[in-house]
């Protein structure tokens, strides 16, 4: 069961697979762990960008493409929902009609961008998309009649999934997770008033609803990525990254399943981008389109761990959780330095990307593989010691590509 | 670098006007494509408004010219893309603006002089600045990284991030207004010098960046054609394991060459901040757009087809501008799309990609 579900493509980590499933059940149970409006978005950010990351991952780390147009397709999902309610009104259709449309505009320029790619080699297209987002990116701001320019859209969701829908009538008991691993920690001789103040009511509105939509489909996405790249098409696209001479060599028309791979993570960051409007309900250039983004997109991808999808749940988790946290952090530590000073500057609140920065620029020259090939290679090396097996420890050594050594290419 | 070679010498007998046109179009495509593009636009506007809008094409694809020769030329030594390079063009222009802005404070005489005397040190300091961070960038982030373009990508951009959120630290995030020096400011009218297109006036300050981006693309143009320097960094485009193998240390003439496209990006940057007045930590991320289309033009290392390229953004950028100002950068693609579906290889392609 678990592993049709999972492709046979398991964490092969033990700490890798604890940490997925806390990730997994905080997820699950997002609603009624976490109180308060930004625990709430935050948790729905996630969602949204591991189905945005995991499907970028599948063209930067599986086959090595490198595309820097991926916010333009999750923008078009969330513009095409966000202009089609605007010009249609509130209700479900306006919803499904832009959700195709977006489909289909993605469709057609993620066609063109991968024609272009079968011209130019691999380098020109990492160019391309950069210039081709870029030009997307200011005809949106200038189309300020259609798109609301700089100012963006607001999304006006369905009634059944606002918050002022309510789906029960009673009320559903929350367990703060903050609240009592903060009172563990200051007052842990009291356990049970720590408890009792942790419990907190949690009204289930169409807000949770729209919440469990994108997390379900979150899920599906997933395992359907985890399907595709352990699929013969998967192997495929490994081979080419490996190689793309030999694959080419073997037969494959690379460039088929080159524009494939560009076509079909377009098509998921359109989804993700609809989910992205119905969620924050509010769509401008900065948070879908902005070059930012896409960076942040590759941090996420990258930190992860490339060619491993479980990475890009990691990346986004932490990511996320460092875009809206590491702020406090930072701010606390930065606290009992005195104001002005350029030390203070460098630990100041607005400077956490320069941090992410240097973690990112030092993880693709220490750790390639980001955190999940790591912790993957550390327990193959474990696990070999214990058996004394040097030729296993090489197999499990090579990270994602340890594939490749299983079976051999189908000829077809 | 090399001139495209003319196929059809051989039968310059009687060939009809057509055939010649193809003939030029397939040997000179990047005068082709720049003279559709001064004509065209002829016919949608007054001559005048024309003749102005070329000058500051050519002055803006000068600026671009300086800001992107680096990176082609890295690209084309190396085989480095250094995405990075727009934080060096931000560099170069916080550098140069604090240098200006601390001189003009303190001679604030309207005298060409004076002035000149403010600028120089302004560029040159940006210079200097963005050719040091160039040495620390090469050794650094770089040097680790050569062959392996995915990883290039990966770490320029995480450098740019870095170099950008510093600049923030030192310069603060908001905007800094540049003062242009009084100068340069204001425009020389020509009335009626000219037959056709009768009086127009051209801003001093465009004037000098045409003369500067022509005097660099001239000297670039001399060490590369006509100096031993010239002659590496040809044979190193064509063929990197040949000059070492002839006892070259090539790492150090790409180090030169990065730290010169780094300076000429930092000057870039400097005469983009005079002219557009106000600065900000992300005004080489935006730069860079059309730097990468400037560089893709061209043919990616090729120094020529870069000022062809410069020339060609700058000049649809202001066309364009001008017809309809929200298509400008649309369309700035859309011409890297066209000449990639037409020559993918770019307008003077020097490498095989």
């Amino acid at each position: 069961m678990l592993k049709t579900l999972l492709s046979g493509d398991y964490p092969r980590s033990r700490p890798l697979t604890v940490v997925l499933l806390l990730m997994f059940l905080c997820l699950a149970l997002g609603p009624f762990l976490f109180p308060g409006t930004r625990a709430f978005s935050t948790l729905g950010m996630i969602c949204v960008f591991v189905i945005v990351v995991a499907s970028y991952d599948l063209m930067l780390g599986y086959t090595h493409i490198v595309s820097f147009a991926h916010t333009m397709f999750f923008g078009i999902g969330a513009y095409g929902v966000a202009m089609t309610m605007d010009a249609m009104g509130k209700g479900f259709t306006p919803i499904f009609i832009g959700l195709g449309a977006s489909l289909l505009v993605s469709l057609l320029l993620a066609l063109l961008l991968g024609l272009l790619s079968l011209r130019v080699k691999a380098i020109f297209f990492a160019l391309v998309t950069l210039a081709v987002a870029f030009a997307f990116l200011s005809l949106v701001t200038q189309l300020y009649h259609i798109t609301g320019g700089e100012d963006g859209l607001r999304v006006r969701v369905p009634r059944e999934l606002g918050p002022a829908f309510k789906p029960f009538d009673g009320e559903l008991r929350g367990f703060s997770i903050t609240t009592f691993l903060t009172g563990l920690f200051t007052d842990p001789g009291n356990l049970g008033e720590v408890w009792r103040e942790s419990v907190f009511k949690a009204r289930i509105t169409g807000r949770d609803l729209m919440y469990y939509i994108t997390f379900f489909v979150t899920v599906g996405v997933f395992l359907f990525l985890l399907r595709l790249v352990n699929s013969p098409f998967g192997r495929v696209l490994q081979a080419i990254r490996e190689n793309e001479f030999r694959a080419q060599a073997l037969g494959y028309r690379t460039v088929f399943y080159r524009t494939a791979v560009v076509i079909i993570s377009a098509l998921l960051a359109t989804l993700a981008g609809v989910l992205f409007a119905l969620i924050n309900r509010y769509v401008n250039p900065e948070n879908t389109l902005n070059f930012e983004l896409m960076v942040f997109i590759l941090l996420m991808c990258v930190i992860g761990g490339m060619g491993t999808l479980y990475g890009s749940v990691v990346g986004a988790v932490l990511f996320l959780l460092a875009q809206n946290y590491l702020q406090d952090v930072l701010k606390w530590l930065g606290g009992g330095l005195e104001p002005g000073s350029l030390l203070a500057e460098l630990v100041g609140p607005e400077r956490w990307l320069l941090w992410f920065g240097l973690l990112f620029v030092l993880s693709v020259y220490f750790f390639p593989a980001g955190i999940v090939g790591q912790l993957r290679l550390w327990a193959g090396r474990s696990s070999s010691r214990k058996q004394g097996n040097g030729d296993d420890a090489m197999a499990a050594g090579e990270q994602e590509s340890g594939n490749k050594g299983k079976d051999g290419p189908v000829v077809s | 670098m090399s001139a495209p070679q003319d196929v059809f010498d051989a039968d310059t007998g009687n060939r009809s006007w057509w055939e010649k046109l193809r003939a030029f179009r397939q040997d000179k495509p990047h005068l082709f494509l720049l003279l559709i593009m001064v004509v065209i636009p002829l016919f949608l506007m007054p001559s005048s408004t024309w003749a102005v809008l070329t000058l500051s094409g050519l002055a803006m694809g000068a600026m671009l010219f300086l800001m992107a020769s680096g990176m082609t030329l890295t690209f084309g030594l190396m085989n480095v893309l250094n995405l990075a390079h727009g934080s060096f063009i931000s560099l170069g222009a916080f550098a140069g603006a604090t240098v200006l802005t601390m001189w003009l404070n303190d001679y604030t005489s309207g005298s060409l002089w004076v002035n000149l005397v403010a600028v120089v040190p302004a560029l040159l300091f940006a210079l200097v600045v963005a050719g040091l961070l160039g040495v620390l960038f090469e050794r650094l982030v770089i040097r680790p990284v050569y062959g392996d373009h995915l990883k290039q990508i990966l770490v320029t951009v995480g450098g740019s991030i870095i170099v950008m959120e510093l600049l923030q630290v030192i310069w603060g995030s908001n905007e800094i207004p540049v003062p242009r020096p009084e100068a340069l400011r204001g425009a020389l009218l020509i009335s009626d010098a000219i037959p056709i297109i009768g009086g127009i006036a051209l801003e001093k300050y465009r004037l000098l960046a045409v003369i500067l981006g022509l005097g660099v693309y001239a000297l670039m143009l001399w060490v590369i054609d006509r100096t031993r320097l010239g002659i590496l960094i040809r044979a190193g485009v064509e063929n990197r394991e040949m000059v070492e193998v002839h006892g070259y240390r090539i790492r150090l003439l790409f180090l030169a060459v990065f730290v010169a496209g780094s300076a000429l990006a930092g000057i870039g940057g400097a005469m983009w901040a005079m002219y557009r007045e106000i600065i900000t930590a992300h005004m080489g991320e935006e730069l860079m757009i059309s730097v990468i289309v400037v560089i893709i033009l061209g043919g990616l290392g090729s120094v020529r087809g870069c000022f062809y390229g410069a020339v060609l953004v700058g000049l649809i950028n202001l066309y364009v501008g001008y017809l309809e100002p929200r298509l400008a950068a649309v369309a700035t693609v859309g011409l890297m799309v066209a000449v990639l579906m037409w020559r993918p290889q770019g307008l003077i392609p020097v490498i095989k990609v």
